[in-house]
């Protein structure tokens, strides 16, 4: 192979490792770690098999789903709070995150603005919604209140990174052109900054709204209002028929969610 | 009255980019800089309105110290000086009324500006201008809609809303074709006689600054190599300027009183090549 090439003839096919060695090694440690993990974890066949009556079992329990009056009045309540919670949350956060994202933008924030903005960005990223719910729920109390800081708080650490981003791919000519003019910054920011990003702003906020009607129906199990609430009640109570009718709700409605997201950021790119 | 002098660009890579330049631009006159790539053309232009921070030496906008300047003085000095980009550099999402609009943004207050309120002056004076540069009717477009020399119309429209003491124009033809690279730089030339202000145009094109500039200056290596008019730019100005030759007693860089001679020497010495 390679004595056919001269010495001045240097070229070789590209790898994704340092050299062969490494790359066998890489494999290696790969390959053990995944066994150490099978065996720490004490999978099981047997274990498999006994909790698959179970699962039948349960699964039995819930047809046919239930549509009583009176069932279909708590549904759709706590649809309409998950939906509630979700809009607002996204509003909140959206509006919290613009400046956020301005802040975490290196190609137009000074330094110490720069760490603040990330820092805000790292710590909203840096727990999960429900970690976030259940301080809310002990804070401000059982109910959507809780929920929507929850939602709120997330959607911060969400946007505001992926619009900073944004924010540092833009033409920097354009910002330039405006700043030549004799504008101030938050002028510079109007006319050479938002207009580069508004579709990516639009376009997120809906994926965003759209994330949020998931998460609000999840909240609810730790207290903090909307669908999950109800769903969870169902299912402490054994009613696996009406549990049933909520998770199909559930994924109707991220459905119609997705739909409208998909459908709207379509059209604006 | 633009007045440079002894101006210094040292990037932190080390890189020297402007070796002292100096040079004066007064009247109406219409001045190229010349050079080849890397020469320091653009950082020289972008030095004077300080969008690149100049290390060292001075330049002067009618008696104002610009390099010292900071905050709202120096947006106000900027204000007096229009630029115009090699790429346009319009915000390609907003129409062409608010790209040449926002040459009024100095002078209006940034709640104004978010709610694109100008003063009814300034709307009629940009219809008024881009009558000027031939867009009339387009007012409403968006300016990703236009064509590369619609564009940068819409950039001068920009600039000379702005009112500006001066047009600093950085390669205005390197993204246009031959034909409307002309067209471009005759609405130059007679944006500077009509407005009775200097323009200042880095090109790289020399048969283009050949026709439509009043004077010339070569840079090369972040030094001034030339000075001279159109006529003065003989063969050997283009080696000193393009491919670094030495520069002989005679013609080297003029100056204020040795300029006249000196050029009419070139001419000669040009004229005798030629024939």
């Amino acid at each position: 192979m390679a004595t056919e090439q001269s010495d001045t003839q240097s070229w070789q096919r590209p790898t994704a490792f340092y050299n062969r060695y490494v790359k066998w090694v890489v494999y290696v440690v790969i390959g053990a770690f995944l066994l150490w993990s099978a065996w720490n974890m004490r999978i099981s066949p047997a274990r498999a098999a006994q909790g698959w009556t179970a699962a039948a079992e349960l699964l039995g329990g819930m047809f046919p789903p239930e549509f009583t009056p009176f069932k279909t009045d708590l549904l759709v309540q706590g649809l309409i709070e998950s939906l509630a919670m979700s809009v607002v949350a996204t509003i909140i956060g959206v509006i919290l995150s613009i400046p956020v994202a301005f802040m975490a933008a290196e190609n137009i924030a000074p330094k110490p603005v720069y760490w603040v903005g990330r820092g805000i960005i790292t710590v909203s990223r840096a727990f999960h919604e429900l970690i976030i719910a259940i301080i809310a729920v002990k804070a401000v109390g059982i109910g959507a209140l809780a929920g929507v800081i929850a939602l709120s708080y997330k959607t911060v650490g969400f946007f505001a990174k992926l619009l900073a981003e944004d924010i540092e791919d833009i033409d920097a000519g354009q910002m330039e052109a405006v700043e030549a003019t004799g504008a101030n910054q938050t002028q510079t920011m109007l006319f050479g900054v938002v207009p580069q990003v508004m579709p990516r702003v639009v376009g997120l906020t809906i994926y965003r709204w759209d994330i949020n009607i998931r998460h609000s129906t999840i909240v609810g199990i730790v207290g903090a209002g909307g669908i999950g609430s109800t769903l969870l009640n169902s299912f402490d109570k054994y009613d696996y028929d009406f549990f049933l009718t909520i998770v199909l709700a559930i994924i109707a409605i991220v459905m119609v969610g997705e739909f409208v997201s998909t459908y709207i950021r379509g059209r604006i790119q | 009255m633009l007045s440079v002098t002894d101006l210094q660009k040292t990037y932190s890579s080390g890189d020297e980019a402007l070796k002292g330049v100096s040079l004066e631009v007064t009247g109406n006159e219409t001045v190229a800089v010349i050079g080849p790539s890397g020469a320091g053309k653009s950082t020289f232009i972008r030095c004077i309105n300080r969008l690149t921070e100049p290390s060292g030496g001075s330049v002067e906008l009618d008696g104002l110290e610009v390099t010292d300047l900071s905050g709202k003085k120096l947006r106000n000095a900027r204000r007096d000086m229009g630029m115009i980009f090699q790429e346009f550099n319009l915000v390609e999402r907003l129409t062409v009324m608010e790209n040449v609009l926002s040459g009024r943004l100095g002078y209006v207050s940034t709640w104004e500006a978010f709610r694109r309120k100008f003063g009814g002056d300034d709307v009629g004076r940009a219809y008024e201008v881009l009558d000027r540069v031939g867009l009339e009717g387009h007012e409403n477009d968006r300016a990703d809609e236009l064509s590369g020399g619609q564009r940068q119309r819409v950039g001068i429209a920009r600039a000379i809303l702005q009112r500006p003491k001066i047009l600093l124009v950085d390669e205005p033809t390197s993204s246009l074709d031959p034909e409307t690279s002309r067209a471009v730089m005759e609405l130059l030339t007679e944006i500077a006689a009509d407005d009775d202000i200097p323009v200042l145009i880095n090109i790289h094109e020399v048969n283009l600054a050949e026709e439509y500039a009043d004077r010339i200056v070569g840079l090369r290596n972040g030094q001034k190599v030339f000075e001279g008019t159109p006529e003065g730019l003989d063969e050997t100005a283009r080696g000193q300027i393009y491919r670094g030759e030495e520069i002989p007693e005679e013609t080297g860089p003029k100056q204020s009183s040795a300029e006249e001679t000196a050029e009419d020497a070139a001419t000669q010495e040009g004229a005798l090549r030629r024939g």
